[in-house]
């Protein structure tokens, strides 16, 4: 069972702090001081989730320490999916992500609130606030975006196509999913998929954004199995720590 | 014309021309300023901190939040759209010119605590 929650927990965590990383990049390059400032922000809170899960797995489960975790960890043993290892390219691209990302870790932290598992509960209660506001920003922009005309429909209209099937990467099973399954810890991905394409799915329509068909799931990355994109990311977010892992920060 | 392949909205809102040519501003392109007030604790009055700019009321909110509301303590924010709040012109700031004299108005003038003190002494008296 040890082996399984820290599969779950490792997977959460990772997402979050390389799509913290990601969003990170986009800090001072924002399209308008404003969001600059929101999407800076939130993409600080990502690292936070991912600290609070590293604690916790940490403390409970015995994996090294935060730092360490992140920082010294080889790319095979990551568990992050493909969609959070692109790195940025326009706006649109970056907002899609957002949006179709964080509609399913509000539903993770969701369960994790009622999880059989009593460790995680709290945590997951004391982000619920600041999950919400992300997919309110999400949502926000999705809908103004739509509907700003042709050409900003048209490209997140491209965006969907192409995150779409990175997205439903997010949902890729494993052979502790039925463990954890039936310890009531976890509903398995299969059931996290459902509940999120019926989140998402109105908000599309709303938008009059077309699900792409047929979307197959882009997966590997929670067997370690990882874009080319993720090793270069890890050697510049480590870069300083591994100067000196002994030093106190 | 210059042309700019830049993302960043600021660069290309315009689409700034030659000097002669008239700036058009189509509908959409510019968005508007929103004050932002915002409320410490329920019950207490909103207090304008701010503005931020936003394509619509839904998306001010949004931003506020983040640039008024994410240290310290906060419970709701307001944003107003600058134009809809009815304002004096500069200029017509001589009408409050002479408040000052007029110290009769203010509440401070009244020496009232002697009375008030008193009272309660009475109802402490009564208790």
């Amino acid at each position: 069972m040890q082996a399984a929650i820290t599969y779950l927990l490792t997977k959460m965590a990772d997402d979050a702090l390389i799509l913290g990383h990601r969003n990170s990049e986009w800090t001072g390059l924002g399209p308008i001081m404003e969001e600059d400032i929101a999407f800076s922000s939130m993409a600080q809170d990502k690292i936070g989730h991912a600290l609070g899960l590293y604690s916790i797995l940490h403390e409970q489960y015995g994996t090294p320490d935060p730092d360490k975790y992140a920082f010294l960890r080889e790319e095979k043993d990551f568990r992050c999916c493909h969609l959070v290892e692109l790195p940025n390219r326009a706006y649109d691209f970056s907002l899609m992500r957002h949006f179709l990302f964080d509609h399913a870790d509000a539903l993770r932290y969701e369960y994790m609130a009622q999880s059989s598992l009593e460790s995680l509960r709290p945590f997951a209660k004391k982000l619920k606030g600041e999950i919400k506001y992300h997919t309110l920003h999400a949502n926000a922009w999705l809908t103004q975006l739509s509907r700003a005309g042709e050409d900003s429909y048209g490209r997140m209209q491209a965006a969907l196509d192409e995150c779409l099937p990175l997205a439903l990467g997010m949902f890729e099973q494993s052979s502790f999913d039925t463990e954890l399954m039936e310890a009531g810890i976890y509903p398995g991905e299969e059931k996290m998929q459902a509940a999120w394409l019926e989140r998402i799915y109105p908000l599309l329509v709303k938008c009059a954004l077309n699900m792409p068909v047929p979307a197959e799931p882009v997966n590997g990355g929670r067997h370690g199995f990882h874009t080319e994109h993720l090793g270069p990311l890890l050697d510049e977010m480590g870069a300083v720590f591994r100067l000196d892992p002994a030093a106190n920060w | 014309m210059m042309n700019n392949d830049s993302l960043d909205p600021r660069v290309n809102r315009l689409h700034l021309s030659d000097a002669a040519a008239p700036v058009i501003v189509n509908d959409g392109e510019n968005w508007n300023i929103y004050e932002v007030f915002h409320q410490e604790k329920r019950g207490a009055h909103h207090e304008h901190v701010g503005c931020v700019h936003a394509p619509s009321p839904q998306l001010a909110l949004v931003f506020a939040k983040e640039q008024f509301g994410r240290r310290k303590k906060c419970v709701n924010i307001w944003v107003v759209r600058s134009a809809d709040i009815p304002a004096f012109e500069v200029e017509d700031e001589d009408m409050f010119a002479n408040n000052a004299d007029k110290t009769y108005r203010d509440a401070s003038g009244f020496k009232v605590m002697e009375k008030i003190n008193k009272y309660k002494a009475q109802q402490r008296g009564e208790k």
